[in-house]
């Protein structure tokens, strides 16, 4: 199971109160992850990417193991450790605004 | 005995406020959706109980949120109440606004001016106002950033362009206003299902007579100084509009600079700032009963957002404008420095006409009687974003 980590405010609209777990088929990228997680909890849908480009929003970012991957390839392998669930997959809103 | 319910969007929420027709004692609940901008709510003409809630966010874009119990529960549209979500792909799309730029129905996605005059693709950011139909609970009407206007006729489960708006060839000119390029205001004309008027910051005001797929520009009589032509068709900065229903024909706006009233449905428009201390402000709207009564809040100017002389007033015209008279008993008249943005007042239906605004600064204000006294009904809420009363029997 690949552990997701999302904003409080996307728990509050996919009724989730904590980590999201969830099966992902291989390979495991950051756009499987997302595909995973919009098709288990549709109203995330254009939430995180946008409906129709499947572009990042502008203000988040997406981290794991302790590194930034927002800027990495979406078809890019994510971590062993993100996916074989010891390590989540972090989505986060950017610290723009008060 | 008749009840009102005033719906409050906020910087960080929703609340919704109720009363019983004396308008004394209110009941507050909220906020709904916390830390989440609320743009606008709005009920059903048709059927109270529906309410639809444009909520929003920098970071996780726009949300459309339904109450079929008269703002008790909440649900995505789509998503049935009070269920946590299944599996599989999405019912619904209820937070998907795209654009039609298809060959067969939609007009190509142009760009728009930027504020420096260069040009700027078109680019979806959160919906504004919400209409709902004045005749059936399930269409409702989404005016949005970058400004088009989107409609849905299934309970707002699924949004489409109705795209004569923005393909209607000006598009290029439009710009935006300090808030965005925002399609703010919606009325539906009552006496005709096919008239409808929006309006846009700036681009000015539009009027469909074919029930949205088709649109003219109604701007002759606007002087705006900041645009190259001062009397240009397109590319005034309305902030409102308002109309009283018995008489759609006659339009109330204030734009950015001065206060205007139309009587041909917009075909020419007249100045009626009249004794005015300023005429800058973002609110207009209309008595429910006496269609010359009309209240606005004048703003100190465009670079200063706040009342003048640190006194908060409405200022009431019986005469369809021009003579204006100042209304404060109990409102702040020292130390006040709130605005009052443009979907931030609304009127009540009950025999003695309430009116409502709120501030920035988070106090929302009743009026019993139809200006001459207020009562602050809340003070410390997040900075207001709009204000609609519902009328209940």
């Amino acid at each position: 199971m690949i552990r997701v980590i999302i904003p409080p405010h996307l728990r509050t609209l996919a009724h989730v109160s904590g980590d999201v777990a969830l099966e992902v088929p291989a390979p495991i990228t950051q756009r499987s992850v997302l595909d995973a997680l919009e098709a288990r909890y549709p109203m995330l849908r254009g939430a995180i990417r946008d409906h129709v480009t499947l572009q990042r929003r502008p203000f988040l970012r997406f981290f794991a193991c302790e590194q930034d991957l927002t800027h990495d390839s979406p078809d890019t392998p994510l971590p062993d450790a993100v996916a074989s669930g010891k390590e989540p997959y972090i989505v986060l809103g950017a610290i723009a605004g008060g | 005995m008749s009840k009102v319910r005033v719906l409050v969007g906020t910087r960080k929420g929703a609340f919704i406020l109720t009363s019983d027709g004396e308008r004394e004692q209110w009941e507050i609940s909220g906020p709904h959706f916390a830390g989440w901008e609320l743009y606008h709510l709005k009920g059903s003409p048709a059927d109270p109980n529906r309410i639809y809630a444009s909520q929003t966010s920098g970071w996780f874009g726009q949300i459309i949120q339904r109450s079929d119990d008269g703002g008790k529960t909440w649900h995505q549209p789509g998503t049935p109440p009070g269920e946590k979500p299944a599996p599989g792909p999405p019912k619904a799309a209820s937070n998907k606004f795209v654009y039609d730029a298809s060959a067969e129905t939609g007009k190509p996605l142009t760009t728009h001016q930027w504020y420096d005059g260069t040009q700027h693709p078109w680019e979806f950011k959160r919906v504004w106002h919400l209409e709902p139909s004045l005749t059936d609970p399930d269409t409702v009407y989404a005016g949005v950033e970058d400004a088009a206007l989107f409609k849905s006729t299934d309970g707002g489960e699924n949004w489409h362009e109705l795209p004569g708006l923005r393909g209607h060839g000006t598009g290029p000119k439009w710009q935006p206003g300090a808030g965005g390029m925002c399609l703010h205001t919606i009325i539906l004309d009552p006496s005709d299902p096919k008239r409808m008027y929006i309006a846009i910051s700036a681009a000015g005001a539009f009027r469909s007579d074919d029930g949205g797929n088709s649109w003219k520009p109604i701007n002759k009589g606007l002087y705006s100084q900041y645009i190259p032509n001062p009397t240009a068709e397109i590319g005034h900065c309305v902030h409102h509009i308002a109309m009283n229903p018995s008489r759609p024909g006659v339009l109330f706006m204030q734009k950015h600079w001065h206060v205007m009233r139309s009587d041909d449905a917009g075909e020419q428009w007249s100045k009626i700032s009249g004794n005015l201390p300023t005429d800058f402000g973002f609110v207009i709207d209309v008595h429910s009963h006496e269609p010359e009564t009309v209240y606005v809040v004048p703003i100190k100017s465009d670079g200063e957002h706040y009342v003048m002389e640190a006194k908060l007033r409405v200022y009431r015209s019986r005469t369809g404008g021009n003579e204006w008279e100042a209304l404060t008993k109990g409102l702040p008249q020292k130390d006040c420095y709130v605005n009052v943005l443009r979907d931030a007042m609304a009127v009540d239906k009950l025999d003695k006409c309430g009116v409502y605004f709120g501030t920035t600064g988070g106090q929302v204000y009743c009026s019993a009687d139809a200006g001459d006294s207020w009562n602050a009904i809340v003070r410390d809420l997040p900075a207001v974003l709009s204000v609609e009363v519902q009328t209940l029997a």
